[in-house]
């Protein structure tokens, strides 16, 4: 086994499982350096209903303000992808009652302008740029809502492809914005009004309505186990 | 040795290997490979279960023991319903929104269940595409067809020819709403090939798939005023005298009380297991994947298919610790990323199917040509650089935003170095048994998505589950939203349960399991 030997990488924090201290919702733990915040509250016997979700940093469930020690700026992160250290304190986001506006995307007349029907406030952004700040994905969350008044629809369905619909842009606002459901109202009405008809796909669709590959599939669900398996052989 | 040591044999054996093909296995050696390496051969991990529909059958220890398990619901537990709805979708994942969506429509009045939030699921995290016949020189026949390979012949072909056929539609359907497929230059969707598939066939919206599509649906749900109950974890079903089903029994979450409803119809969206953590394996799979519909659905009768198969995605993260279990997506490899053991050599077709690349992974890893962490953990490269190499500096930040982003959160930039792998527990190939229409064998309860069995066969492709989600999401829902139409809503009791609980005591199962388990006991108990 001595060839196994030279192929193991040196993961110190692992093997001395050292302890550090952090601050969960204002109570001191000691929790192993180096694990995830979710794992931190396992580790500390709390009970994790809300407040986890996908565990893959996807679904946004498991939004947490953290502070480093020794540090004013209070940062904003992913539970399930974010690293305790030594003197962090971390609270979870509680549930944010935003207002999402409810809208039918097929039957929009003018998207651009329902926009500020839906979200009258979309366009009252007093640019403090603090949900880009708080935004754990990275986006340009202020530009992407500029973007959005302007009519930039394309540009923001780019911006948000990122957006885990978290939504710690929304208790940082002044202007009482949801930039997240503004990102979405406009990136769905990007993709079901100013986006190009698939013509490939129609004629897909047409095909198989009129029975193009009937003949095909009488043909493979009549062979048996045998002649179908040899036929799958040859489609590479 | 230093992580950035053990790379250097990858970069150093790069340009080499680029010159390289690789042939795929033939089947005579892809069956030998998976006999011997894959997970779902090693027999001590099985056990047959004790007595129910499925008496007899073979199926891992962890899920056997919790089919068996007790209801938490006494005999004489009060059923006085708390609501009443047409359709009754547990689940609000992929197949849950779409069932929800498509039973809403047609005009029934449909509650949407879920133990955690509405989206929280494995659907969202889906990062490799979804597969759909659209392009010129592809059908839904040779999608059928590749489908079935990858599945060992051992796929049902009715429920197989549905999925393919409605497949173009689902696209439109999703477009319709606002899904933001990656397209070509002429408009068209841009296809992407999949590991398994002779044609590329996957519909990518960058490797934010799933996310994309569960944004758009939930938000759908919302617009749709569809009735939720969130944190709200289904822990029986309700069957009238005949034995059909007529409604669930909940338990919220946040008071602990039980919720009942009333349902002329019941569909299961609960997804798959991978919280259980079968044979030790880490898992790819959200919280809450903990296979409550298939103990549910067993109790009240429901026949199971194919639950002795589980898929393990070949590239689950080893290092960093944070990020163990994650999935590294598929996508990588589609785009020609390699899988290099310790010796800086490539040992697989990177894209044949998945089970036939993770039982290389294992069989590299077992004799002694894998990477090991020093928290024992063993795995070997994904050469992700190379595709920055092969395709442009930048295309890994372009087409793998999510992938990068998570990396370079533990300070790993995976354009620069290749990422660490091993397989993880991603899908369960079977489940409920189901017609065409999701239902199962008992009366008004449906069944679909992951929790559901037969159209896989023995090995998933990839880039099927989130076409499987759409279409019998839909076909249930539309069938359950008709039916409920005309029929009257059955009586609530929990008869089955004296059946159930007669059979265990027969068997002698009184291991004092209470499922579906809800969550994993992941808090760390006094010591």
């Amino acid at each position: 086994m001595a060839q196994e030997d030279t192929n193991i990488i040196d993961q110190p924090e692992v093997i001395r499982h050292k302890m550090v201290t952090v601050e969960i919702a204002g109570k001191k733990y000691e929790v192993p350096e180096g694990i995830t915040i979710i794992k931190a509250l396992w580790y500390s016997g709390q009970e994790v209903v809300r407040g986890a979700g996908c565990l893959g940093g996807f679904c946004g469930a498991c939004a947490a303000y953290y502070r480093t020690k020794d540090d004013p700026k209070v940062r904003t992160c992913l539970a399930c992808q974010m690293a305790v250290q030594d003197g962090m304190s971390i609270t979870m986001m509680p549930p944010f009652p935003a207002r999402k506006a409810t809208y039918d995307i097929q039957t929009l007349k003018d998207p651009k302008q329902d926009l500020f029907n839906l979200y009258p406030e979309a366009p009252l952004c007093r640019n403090c740029n603090a949900c880009t700040e708080a935004c754990p994905q990275k986006i340009d969350v202020r530009e992407g809502v500029w973007k959005a008044v302007f009519g930039d629809f394309k540009s923001v369905s780019e911006m948000f492809m990122d957006c885990v619909m978290c939504g710690m842009c929304t208790p940082v606002c002044i202007a009482d914005i949801a930039p997240n459901l503004v990102a979405l109202y406009v990136s769905r009405a990007q993709g079901a009004h100013f986006t190009e008809k698939p013509l490939g796909l129609d004629a897909r669709i047409k095909e198989i309505q009129d029975g193009r590959f009937d003949d095909e599939w009488a043909t493979i669900l009549k062979m048996s186990e045998k002649e179908l398996a040899d036929h799958c052989a040859t489609v590479k | 040795m230093d992580v950035h040591a053990l790379q250097q044999i990858v970069h150093g054996t790069r340009d080499a290997r680029r010159k390289q093909t690789l042939p795929k296995f033939s089947p005579a050696d892809r069956d030998q490979l998976i006999h011997k390496y894959h997970p779902d051969y090693r027999e001590r991990a099985y056990r047959p279960i004790r007595f129910g529909p499925n008496g007899g059958d073979k199926t891992v220890v962890e899920l056997a023991s919790l089919l068996e398990g007790d209801s938490s619901i006494a005999d004489e537990f009060d059923l006085t319903a708390d609501y009443t709805t047409d359709v009754l979708v547990v689940g609000g994942g992929g197949a849950g929104c779409a069932a929800a969506l498509h039973a809403h429509t047609s005009g029934a009045k449909v509650i949407l269940a879920t133990k955690l939030r509405l989206g929280d699921s494995n659907s969202v995290m889906a990062q490799g595409g979804m597969q759909i016949s659209v392009a010129p020189g592809d059908s839904p026949v040779t999608h059928f067809v590749d489908t079935l390979k990858g599945g060992h012949m051992q796929n049902d072909h009715q429920l197989l020819k549905v999925m393919v056929e409605e497949g173009p539609s689902i696209a439109k359907w999703l477009l319709s709403l606002g899904v933001l497929f990656d397209r070509d230059g002429d408009g068209n969707l841009h296809v992407k090939k999949g590991g398994g598939s002779s044609k590329p066939r996957l519909l990518t919206c960058s490797d934010y798939t799933g996310l994309e599509i569960m944004r758009v649906l939930k938000d759908e749900v919302l617009n749709q005023n569809i009735q939720l109950l969130e944190f709200c974890a289904a822990v029986e079903l309700t069957s009238d005298e005949k034995g059909n089903c007529t409604g669930a029994i909940f338990k919220d979450l946040d008071n602990h009380r039980h919720v009942v409803v009333a349902a002329k119809s019941v569909i299961l969206a609960t997804g798959g297991i991978g919280r259980l953590h079968i044979q030790g394996f880490p898992t790819s799979n959200h919280y809450g994947a903990t296979g409550d519909g298939l103990c549910l659905a067993y109790r009240l009768g429901a026949k199971l298919t194919q639950i002795d198969t589980f898929q393990y995605h070949p590239s689950g993260a080893v290092y960093p610790e944070q990020l163990i279990g994650a999935l590294v997506t598929e996508g990588i490899r589609s785009e020609g990323g390699h899988l290099v053991n310790a010796k800086g050599e490539r040992f697989v077709n990177e894209l044949d199917t998945r089970d036939v690349v993770s039982s290389s992974i294992i069989r590299e890893c077992e004799e002694g040509r894998g990477i090991r962490t020093m928290s024992g953990r063993v795995g070997v490269w994904l050469d992700t650089p190379l595709l920055d190499a092969e395709h442009g500096p930048g295309t890994l930040e372009k087409h793998f935003p999510a992938m990068m982003l998570q990396f370079d959160r533990f300070g790993i930039d995976i354009s620069k170095d290749p990422v660490l792998i091993y397989p993880t527990l991603h899908y369960q190939n079977g489940g409920v048994k189901i017609d065409t229409n999701s239902e199962t064998n008992v009366h008004n309860l449906f069944v679909a998505g992951e929790a559901s069995g037969g159209l896989h066969g023995r090995n998933r492709l990839m880039g099927n589950s989130l076409l499987d989600l759409m279409v019998f999401g839909k076909r249930s829902g539309l069938t359950a939203a008709v039916r409920a139409a005309a029929m009257p809503q059955g009586k609530l009791t929990v008869g089955h349960l004296k059946g159930f609980r007669a059979e265990a005591k027969k068997h002698g199962s009184s291991n004092g399991i209470v499922s579906p388990m809800i969550l994993p006991a992941y808090t760390r108990k006094e010591s």
